[in-house]
């Protein structure tokens, strides 16, 4: 399935229930081809995304982290993903410091139209994140 | 110096419930926090370069109490951050300044006097110290045995207080060397960043004595560390829990840490577990101005938001 060949990485998506989530479902009915590398997690909204699941993800085996919202003034909760683009922000900075490449993070916003958007979007992360390589690869060779 | 302190605590025992100050240790070379409620046990009362514990951080625990603190300029962020965050009530603390020069940093002393046990210490009026050990006498200037935070400071006058005790003091440190090792810090590549904190945090033995230390980690028992459901770290060693705590603590600062530095002056290993939070708060400052526990009616950046961040760009990939 995947367009990219090289052994398959893990990548987890934090996805708004009200727009991305719905982007993909969007681009899956239209039978968009996208990387299989992406596992998606279905938030109620950007605003509940804890910078502190990215870094769990990171530190746990996931090679790089999606995480994609309403765009801004278009939050189903008015003001979640406000909140949520200080916090990502705020990671994004933080990630470099502890030696983790800021490249494997990206945040993005994406709505229930956008299929081919979110298409993009998937496709040119998980090709940068396969540039990047497994983050874990020296753990992985001295088990 | 003592003798004036003693004055203005005598003063507002009246006033209050409790009165929060230092007291001896166990030796010379200690001093330990004092809880004073009756008017002889002002006795009690020591000031010197040792008392560098931030005793604001009872403050929260005791928000129903009428309360008198003794701080230091960096404690008096701490009481700053507070009100901002609605964690006390302002009318219930008299908060008793001290200007201070810098305090001394015990692991130092130790340190330069190779854990010899300490007979007496004694502070001149230039920063001198001499400590006695059995081996003889040692002199030691302020500025060798402080701690890091000491030497950037910025606000050696407290920026609340009720009562003053001494000259008000301005700082003649930069204000570009608040941040310098961090800035220094980043030149590092990705592949040394990573391994200086792996090679840091794996010398963690989760105590979290950092956590109860910190007088902004407000949560305490319910720390998100300890709890079982949802189950965030397991009391596994291994060094990916370990970074994950320290990681739990940063971001739950993120923004909020007043840099006094009480976590690590309470880690037994030496981490510099402080570093994480300062460089959020160099990004604070960096994205929104904000610096915390300068302004009591500022609001912390990530507790508030505005539609159209003009420093955050859109990332393309």
């Amino acid at each position: 399935m995947s367009d990219i060949a090289a052994r398959e990485l893990r990548i987890v998506g934090f996805l708004c229930n009200w727009c991305s989530y719905g982007g993909a479902d969007t681009a899956g009915v239209s039978r968009f081809k996208q990387p299989t590398d992406l596992r998606i997690i279905r938030v109620p909204c950007s605003g509940r995304v804890d910078p502190l699941f990215i870094v769990k993800a990171l530190l746990n085996g996931a090679d790089g982290v999606l995480v994609s919202g309403c765009h801004p003034r278009d939050c189903h909760y008015t003001d979640g993903n406000f909140y949520a683009r200080r916090r990502l922000e705020m990671l994004k900075r933080l990630l470099p410091f502890l030696g983790i490449d800021e490249r494997r993070f990206h945040y993005t916003w994406i709505s229930a139209s956008e299929g081919a958007r979110w298409q993009q979007t998937v496709t040119d992360f998980t090709k940068r994140v396969h540039e990047l390589g497994p983050l874990h690869a020296r753990k992985e060779a001295t088990p | 110096m003592s003798q004036r302190l003693r004055e203005v605590i005598a003063g507002v025992f009246s006033e209050v419930d409790v009165v929060l100050a230092y007291q001896q240790g166990f030796d010379k070379l200690h001093v330990t926090p004092c809880f004073m409620t009756m008017p002889e046990e002002i006795n009690k009362l020591v000031w010197n370069p040792l008392c560098a514990h931030n005793l604001t951080s009872y403050l929260p625990s005791l928000k129903k109490k009428k309360v008198a603190v003794v701080v230091k300029g960096c404690d008096s962020r701490t009481i700053v951050q507070f009100m901002e965050e609605g964690l006390i009530n302002r009318e219930n603390v008299v908060i008793i300044g001290i200007p201070c020069n810098g305090v001394i940093s015990v692991n130092k002393v130790l340190h330069e006097t190779n854990h010899e046990p300490i007979e007496d210490i004694t502070f001149g009026e230039n920063g001198e110290i001499s400590v006695k050990t059995l081996k003889g006498e040692k002199t030691l200037l302020l500025s060798d045995v402080c701690p890091d935070k000491c030497k950037t400071c910025q606000y050696p006058t407290p920026i609340v207080y009720d009562r003053l005790v001494g000259d008000p003091i301005t700082s003649d440190k930069s204000p570009d060397s608040v941040y310098a090792d961090i800035k220094e810090f980043e030149n590092k590549t990705l592949e040394e960043r990573l391994q200086y904190w792996e090679q840091e945090f794996d010398r963690c033995i989760r105590c979290y004595a950092c956590r109860n230390a910190c007088p902004m980690c407000i949560c305490q028992d319910s720390c998100i560390a300890e709890t079982r459901d949802p189950h965030w770290i397991s009391q596994r060693s291994t060094l990916s829990e370990k970074f994950m705590f320290h990681m739990i603590h940063a971001l739950h600062l993120a923004g909020r840490c007043v840099e006094c530095g009480e976590c690590e002056r309470a880690c037994p290993m030496g981490i510099p577990v402080n570093k994480l939070k300062r460089k959020i708060n160099l990004d604070m400052k960096e994205l929104f101005g904000y610096e915390p526990g300068i302004n009591p009616e500022d609001k912390p950046p990530l507790y508030t938001f505005k539609v159209d961040e003009a420093t955050i760009k859109e990332h393309k990939i």
